[in-house]
């Protein structure tokens, strides 16, 4: 059984390694600043007895305030998974780095969030729109559209 | 003196009797040889992740059998399992094990058209293809009798399914079960040692064990490039951890490779299906839940291991009769990350087998 | 001695194939054969059609074409009248003579060859004595009309599919033409009908190896499954005849029939023996012969997957090319050194060395690269 670890305990982990990068955490899943979002998901992949090598999931979310992105971690050698997530308050100019260079299963679903949604990636190598045409305007899957 | 060449860029798609449904690449060639290759989605873009937020949770589940359309139960399975487990709905068991029944009867289905598709891909002119049409016939016929449907079967429900099975659903899926492994034995007497299917698909498109975890493939892609990953051993549902199977995986990571996975993952499927109509109680088949689900505020994130790979569904609910948010996970989409890499330094015949062997439908690529 | 059997004063030769009250003389001759080999090719193109689609269909659990007619027997006569009322496309950027006239340059060679094929003792247009190096050059020509398709229409796809068909044909012409030097050196004449005489027994048994190299580069040569790469519709959707539609379009598929009735016809005058065997009008022989031998070809179609370009190229140069060397080798030396051995002497030897040859070519050289093993 995938056990999904207790995330505060991991956030408590992180928290020494990275002062700072926490914005919160409970049982369920960790809050990143998305500053710190590269370090601390580099950190988790290879980290001796976390070492999350799967990246099963990106998702975004648009509660009116802001954006969240919601991450679903796997490691399939202990298998065990963690939800990481970070916040992205600026709706007009919504920028987050791209986790492209450490798990390459991210680079569709982050062009889709891109396309749907209208949040950016810095790092990214190829951040076009994937499902809609080159000229289309508006994000459709923001809540403000339509 | 070299000879003055020049690639030239060839579209391959999005309207073309090969690729499977309406997918673009843009391939670069010199000569024969494919130098750079650039997929283009977006065809069959219909917006379902919008359309969700509008509609109830039961109203979603239509919705839901037209992403992978050639596999919808599974499709019904993953997103129902989201639900309940976000509103924390127990089913009771034997809807349980009729959905691994029928889940698995759909994994057969899935292979079928799969490995049927590949050949037709490799130029065996339908012949395998209707072979195997020919069980799935069966299997789509007992569909019929629990669903009444032939394709967007809208059968699971939340907290358990639609409609108890009919009386002469046991002793038609005994036959089948009967029957199928000598099909199964036919299709790898013609095909197994096929000199001309070996030398197509022996060592073409091979995805590495580390670029296959990189990229976040799932089901018999990853299985086929040695990782021993799925999804019913490593998290189960579904009483998926009562039975007794094995998970067959490959060591070359060819397209050769998840045919052969394909096949032996019917085998599986035949064991499985085997042991639940053994065990299958009686009782109520689906649980008391309101028409109008009000699941409380909070998210859920749940998977389970379709036909093409790992299928999740993320709900995020606001105590209303809709969803807030509600993302697929496609598994073909994801196992296409690595197309450029698979193809480039074959030819046009071995790209088209190689985006054969990966098994994608558009409606879950696109959603 | 004269070039051919032609001889303008003397046309004795020529009447062997005619009744004996025939009224005419060369011209009517001419005339008849003329239009014999028109419709026999014309009604032949049809029966195959029909065959292969039922045949096929039967293969794979399906009916096949039953609504038109019985059994389906009007098939190819709607899809013919089908593909006359469509609209003729041509593309503007193409180069429209060349366009025009490919169909036309694909198809009448395919008339061509019929001329030597003998249908009776006697009976064929002009009893050549040079017949087999004619057919040989003959069915090369609708190679060019192939390649002016994929030229004129001014279409990627078309261009790549019609290369690979020149690069395909002239690579298999080679074992073709060496499987048949085997039969000429057995028969000891070129003539046609000279070869079906000298049959007594039929040589599929005394040059085994012959046939399985004309068989297999006559497929390919024609442009059959497990070769059709040129036309292979789920690649290149429909490769050199992407851009053709209505009538040009209907000559390329007949193109092919034909190609597959003449292919059919050599194979059974050069390796089963022709218009010969007992009880049975000598033509019928032959038609049942055509028709079996093309029932094999569409067998082989129906069951085996597609062969990619260099895959092909590596067959014909690395597998076909030595074997008919060698099939040469071996039946210049029983010619020559054993003119008078025994029919059944000679069968079991050659059988013999077929099953040798082949098996241990196998071994070294795989349709791909190295050995392949599904283990």
């Amino acid at each position: 059984m995938t056990l999904a670890l207790a995330a505060k305990e991991v956030a408590a982990k992180l928290e020494t390694k990275f002062p700072g990068s926490i914005a919160e955490s409970n049982n369920n899943d960790i809050v990143v600043k998305s500053q710190s979002l590269f370090g601390l998901a580099s950190f988790l992949k290879t980290a001796p007895g976390l070492e999350f090598n799967y990246l099963a999931a990106i998702t975004a979310v648009d509660y009116y305030n802001y954006f969240e992105l919601v991450y679903q971690l796997t490691s399939l050698k202990h298998n065990h998974s963690l939800v990481l997530k970070t916040r992205c308050y600026d709706r007009e100019n919504a920028v987050v780095p791209s986790l492209v260079k450490l798990w390459r299963g991210a680079d569709y679903q982050e062009r889709e969030i891109y396309d749907l949604l209208g949040i950016s990636f810095t790092g990214h190598p190829n951040l076009k729109r994937i499902f809609l045409w080159s000229g289309f305007e508006g994000h459709p899957l923001r809540k403000d559209y339509l | 003196m070299a000879l003055k060449t020049e690639p030239f860029v060839l579209n391959i798609g999005p309207v073309h009797p090969s690729t499977h449904g309406v997918f673009r690449m843009r391939a670069t060639l010199d000569g024969e040889v494919i130098v750079d290759l650039e997929p283009v989605f977006g065809y069959l873009h219909r917006g379902i992740e919008k359309l969700a937020e509008e509609r109830t949770y039961t109203g979603v589940i239509p919705l839901t059998d037209r992403l992978d359309y050639l596999a919808s139960m599974s499709n019904n399975l993953a997103y129902v399992l989201t639900v309940e487990k976000l509103a924390g709905i127990a089913v009771p068991e034997r809807a349980q094990y009729l959905r691994v029944i029928i889940a698995e009867l759909q994994r057969i289905a899935g292979h079928l058209i799969a490995v049927g598709a590949f050949l037709n891909d490799c130029g065996a002119f339908f012949t395998p293809f209707l072979y195997m049409f020919r069980e799935r016939e069966k299997i789509v016929d007992l569909f019929e009798m629990v669903s009444g449907q032939r394709l967007l079967y809208n059968y699971m429900r939340i907290g358990g399914l639609s409609q108890d099975i009919p009386e002469e659903f046991l002793p038609a899926l005994d036959k089948f079960v009967q029957q199928m492994p000598g099909f199964i034995d036919e299709y790898d007497r013609f095909f197994a040692q096929n000199e001309i299917l070996l030398a197509r698909a022996k060592g073409v498109g091979i995805l590495p064990q580390e670029m296959a975890i990189n990229i976040s493939a799932s089901g018999p892609v990853l299985r086929a490039s040695g990782v021993n990953w799925d999804i019913r051993k490593a998290d189960p549902y579904s009483l998926y951890d009562r039975f007794d199977f094995d998970i067959p995986t490959g060591t070359a990571s060819d397209c050769y490779d998840r045919y052969r996975v394909r096949i032996a993952e019917m085998r599986q499927s035949l064991r499985i299906i085997r042991q639940a109509m053994e065990q299958l109680p009686s009782g109520p088949v689906k649980s008391d839940v309101p028409r109008l689900l009000r699941p409380q505020v909070g998210e859920a994130y749940a998977h389970i291991e379709a036909p093409k790979g790992d299928l999740g569904f993320y709900l995020v609910s606001d105590n209303s009769i809709a969803p807030y948010r509600c993302h697929v996970r496609a598994p073909s989409l994801i196992n296409l990350t690595a197309l450029r890499e698979m193809i480039i330094g074959w030819k046009i015949q071995d790209a088209i087998i190689i985006f054969g062997s990966i098994d994608i439908t558009m409606g879950e690529v696109d959603r | 001695m004269t070039m051919t059997n032609l001889d303008l004063n003397n046309l004795g030769n020529l009447q062997k194939g005619l009744p004996p009250d025939w009224p005419g003389g060369f011209w009517w001759h001419l005339l008849v054969f003329t239009i014999i080999i028109i419709a026999f090719v014309m009604i032949m193109v049809l029966s195959f059609v029909w065959i292969e689609r039922r045949g096929m269909a039967r293969l794979q659990l399906r009916l096949g074409p039953n609504r038109t007619g019985p059994f389906g027997l009007l098939q190819p006569v709607a899809d013919a009248v089908k593909v006359l009322l469509k609209e003729d496309i041509v593309p503007a950027e193409g180069d429209k003579i060349v366009h025009w006239l490919a169909p036309v340059v694909a198809f009448a060679p395919v008339l061509l060859i019929f001329a030597v094929v003998p249908f009776q003792n006697g009976g064929l247009l002009a009893d050549l004595n040079v017949g087999v190096l004619y057919v040989v050059a003959i069915s090369s020509i609708s190679t060019l009309g192939i390649f002016m398709a994929g030229w004129g229409s001014s279409n990627k796809y078309s261009l790549l599919a019609a290369m690979r068909v020149i690069a395909a044909v002239v690579s298999y012409e080679i074992p073709v033409v060496l499987a048949v030097a085997g039969v000429v050196l057995i028969a000891g004449s070129l003539s046609l009908n000279d070869i079906v005489i000298a049959q007594n027994i039929p040589f599929i048994l005394l040059q085994p190896l012959g046939f399985l190299l004309l068989f297999i580069g006559g497929c390919a040569e024609i442009n059959r499954s497990p070769f059709d790469l040129m036309e292979a519709d789920s690649e290149l959707v429909a490769g050199f005849h992407t851009e053709y539609s209505g009538m040009k379009f209907a000559l390329f598929y007949l193109t092919e029939y034909a190609e597959a009735v003449a292919m059919s016809a050599i194979i059974a005058t050069l390796f089963l023996g022709g218009w010969k065997g007992p009880l049975l009008p000598p033509w019928l022989w032959l038609l049942i012969k055509i028709v079996a031998v093309f029932l094999t070809m569409v067998w082989t179609r129906t069951t085996l997957p597609r062969v990619r370009i260099d895959q092909l190229m590596a067959l014909a140069w690395k597998f076909l090319l030595p074997l008919a060397l060698i099939n040469l080798l071996i039946t210049a030396i029983q010619v020559l050194a054993w003119p008078d051995a025994l029919p059944a002497v000679i069968i079991v030897v050659n059988f013999t060395i077929m099953a040798v040859l082949v098996l241990l070519w196998s071994r070294f050289s795989k349709l791909g690269w190295g050995r392949i093993t599904a283990e």
